[in-house]
């Protein structure tokens, strides 16, 4: 009755919620780019990951960055190379689709097979950066003026977007795009996750470490709230140091793995001073240091 | 029926454009509801919602909406019934719009919601057209009456002729000899300033050519940091109906302005008449094409030079009234004078451009909203001496 479209089931290595996977699915299916929006280490960057591996496909990521532009997806023609090697290399200069370098979207188009192609942290860029891709996501295509060549897109690649929120994004471009929203995991969520990364992982140090994990997290005045990254990169610390469960919430071993920035830090032991009567003991452990 | 979700979820705040509505519709021809509520639920929302903030105003409406639906097996039947339905593609006759003085901004809009109430229950396929018949009391003089359009867009396009659709022909790949002219004109807005930090990226050919005889001609390429035009221009035209008689006068300028690489940034953007809430990215004025005024008016700074392009001729009720855009299904809270004032507040650097000849501005039948418009913005006539003054105006300290 209904067409199974139902492809990407997930991966092995990675947690994926009902929601999601649907959505994935949907935009794959609609052949429209998949927008995925989050705090940092909710599993945006992976899930483009772990859709390539899920459904045997060759992953491309272009990140984002402040400078980056648009056209730099699509081509980069190095005039530079080329008045060089007319002067000194022994190559031939008359043919200019030498010096033109397809960027990480002309990589997809030109793919033989159809790739994830995974556009990292698009909030990054320009506020028009957005728009400025919206023809060439549309159309998959783009001409080269300087070669009079079109790329055309063999196989429509399945385009990932990841937002961080940094930035708002244009309505123009959201209104094209399958958008999912990943909401940081509740501790059950965290535990499956905890669970694809560390299988044997004991039980107590786990519920005490996700304890302290998310009473962290209600801190408001930390302004870097540890993510899944940094509780999983603490989990190991924990390990490999052999620390007890036991001292886990009393002394927080190896803070710094959670709450990388300074203030952070000072922030944690204002609040402890501030509201002594909430966590004593960790007070007094963080005074004698 | 499934329309209704539609208005639901407006009611509540979820701002659902036709093209995501067309796109949930073509989801649900492909299956992907799935037979399951929940399914069909993370279909809607992935397809009608692009912020978690408004996640729960989706929840609201669909739980509005949905709360007769309980067994998830009625649900493929329920979706194809809806199916059948879509809201009804209205548009305006010329007729309409020719007739439209004799009647108020009030009694249109009720008559169309009479009209558009009774076709709810109806299937689509076919414009209906409301028209009160008549004979035209208006020349091409570049009046543009104050039609009303309803809905999205009509699925049905070709039955239809609109004589008043507000396209532009492509405007890219439109070349026009004369648009060199205005071209010269746009060169004048330059303010040039040298960029004194930023990696050095542009070839110094002077540099490059005294270094290379120095090295007896042995190539030695010297780079400086670009000399940067300051100047941002912001363009914003108008796409209505009664500027089609202008539209070469139009591509001409937007062709020379496109060209004019000069300038550090130019944004194009399009309205219909009167800017109000949103602005729009193409000539066609969809408001799945568009972007909010405001979001404009934060992003670009207000050293923007603005140029805004249109016959200022509308019923005065679409600069005055509250709800006086003349795009039905829109609703403007405040008058349309005061997104003028606003526009021209943020950017104190703002000339309007009339492609109809200034002779006729005090007789055309746009008169009354010309000279309001006059009041707001300098305005001056779209020709190459026109365009020469507003260049100078704008290149006015202000
Ligand atoms: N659903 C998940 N399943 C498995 N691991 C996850 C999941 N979500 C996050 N992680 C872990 O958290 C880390 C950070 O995820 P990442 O995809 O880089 O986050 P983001 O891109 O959202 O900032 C990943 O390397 C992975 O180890
Ligand atoms: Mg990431």
């Amino acid at each position: 009755m209904t067409k199974s479209f139902g492809e990407y089931r997930g991966s092995s290595n990675y947690i994926v919620s009902d929601e999601l996977r649907n959505a994935v699915n949907i935009a794959i299916a609609l052949q429209k780019p998949l927008l995925i929006k989050g705090d940092p280490g909710t599993g945006k960057t992976m899930l483009a990951q772990s859709i390539a591996e899920g459904l045997g496909k060759r992953l491309i990521i272009w990140n984002i960055k402040s400078t980056t532009k648009a056209q730099e997806g699509l081509y980069v023609y190095d005039t530079v190379q080329r008045l060089y090697d007319s002067q000194f290399g022994d190559h031939d200069v008359s043919d200019i689709s030498h010096y033109i370098k397809l960027g990480k979207l002309g990589e997809a188009f030109v793919s033989d097979e159809q790739v994830v192609l995974l556009i990292d942290e698009i909030d990054k860029a320009d506020l028009e950066f957005p728009n400025d891709l919206l023809w060439e996501l549309d159309q998959m295509s783009f001409y080269i003026p300087e070669t009079k060549e079109t790329i055309v897109a063999k196989h429509r690649p399945i385009v990932v977007i990841t937002s961080n929120a940094e930035k708002e994004l244009p309505d123009a471009f959201l209104r094209r795009c399958i958008f999912h929203y990943i909401a940081f995991p509740d501790p059950e969520g965290m535990k499956e996750i905890i669970k694809v990364h560390y299988p044997d992982l004991d039980k107590k140090l786990m519920e005490q470490c996700l304890e302290a994990f998310y009473w962290l997290r209600t801190i408001p005045e930390i302004q870097k709230k540890p993510s899944t990254s940094e509780l999983l990169d603490w989990l190991q610390a924990l390990v490999i140091g052999g620390i007890s469960p036991k001292r886990i919430k009393e002394e927080l071993p190896f803070l710094g793995v959670l709450l990388k920035k300074n203030q952070d830090l000072d922030a944690l032991l204002w609040h402890l001073n501030n509201r002594p009567q909430s966590r004593i003991a960790h007070r007094q452990s963080f005074q004698t240091r | 029926m499934f329309t209704d979700f539609y208005y639901i979820l407006k009611k509540h705040g979820v701002p659902v454009s036709m093209n995501e509505w067309y796109t949930l519709l073509d989801a649900l021809e492909m299956g992907l509801a799935g037979s399951s509520l929940t399914t069909f639920y993370h279909l809607c929302r992935a397809v009608l919602v692009k912020t978690e903030a408004h996640y729960d105003r989706f929840d609201l409406a669909f739980a509005e909406y949905f709360h007769g639906v309980e067994t998830p097996e009625d649900l493929p039947e329920t979706i194809w019934e809806w199916l059948d339905k879509n809201l009804p593609p209205l548009e305006i006759t010329e007729e309409m719009r020719r007739n439209h003085k004799q009647l108020d901004l009030e009694t249109l809009k009720k008559m169309l919601e009479e009209r558009l109430k009774e076709q709810t229950e109806e299937h689509h396929g076919g414009n209906y057209w409301i028209g009160t018949g008549g004979t035209s009391p208006f020349g091409h003089s570049g009046y543009h009456p104050g039609g009303i359009r309803i809905g999205g867009q009509s699925r049905n396009k070709s039955a239809v002729k609109v004589a008043g659709e507000r396209h532009f022909r492509d405007f890219r790949n439109d070349t026009v000899l004369d648009t060199r002219q205005f071209q010269m004109a746009l060169r004048k807005l330059r303010q040039f300033s040298t960029r004194l930090e930023g990696p050095k990226t542009e070839l110094d050919i002077e540099g490059t050519v005294e270094a290379t005889s120095k090295n007896a001609g042995r190539l030695e390429l010297v780079w400086e940091r670009p000399r940067e035009n300051a100047i941002k221009v912001l363009l914003v035209m108008d796409s209505g109906g009664s500027m089609t008689p202008y539209t070469r006068l139009c591509n001409q300028l937007f062709t020379a302005a496109n060209r004019s690489k000069h300038f550090k940034d130019l944004q194009v953007y399009y309205f219909h008449n009167c800017i109000y809430d949103l602005l729009y990215l193409d000539p066609r004025c969809v408001v799945s094409n568009s972007v909010e005024t405001k979001y404009v008016l934060r992003n670009l700074d207000s050293d923007y030079r603005v140029l805004l392009v249109g016959d200022a001729s509308m019923a005065p009720t679409e600069l005055t009234a509250r709800g006086g855009i003349i795009d039905w299904g829109q609703f403007n809270e405040e008058p349309g004078i005061v997104w003028m004032r606003r526009f021209k507040q943020h950017f104190p650097s703002s000339v309007w451009l009339n492609p109809i000849p200034a002779r006729y501005w005090e007789i055309t039948e746009g008169a009354v909203t010309i000279k309001m418009l006059q009041d707001i913005f300098p305005m001056f006539e779209l020709t190459v001496e026109g365009l020469d003054m507003a260049v100078k105006k704008l290149r006015a300290k202000n």
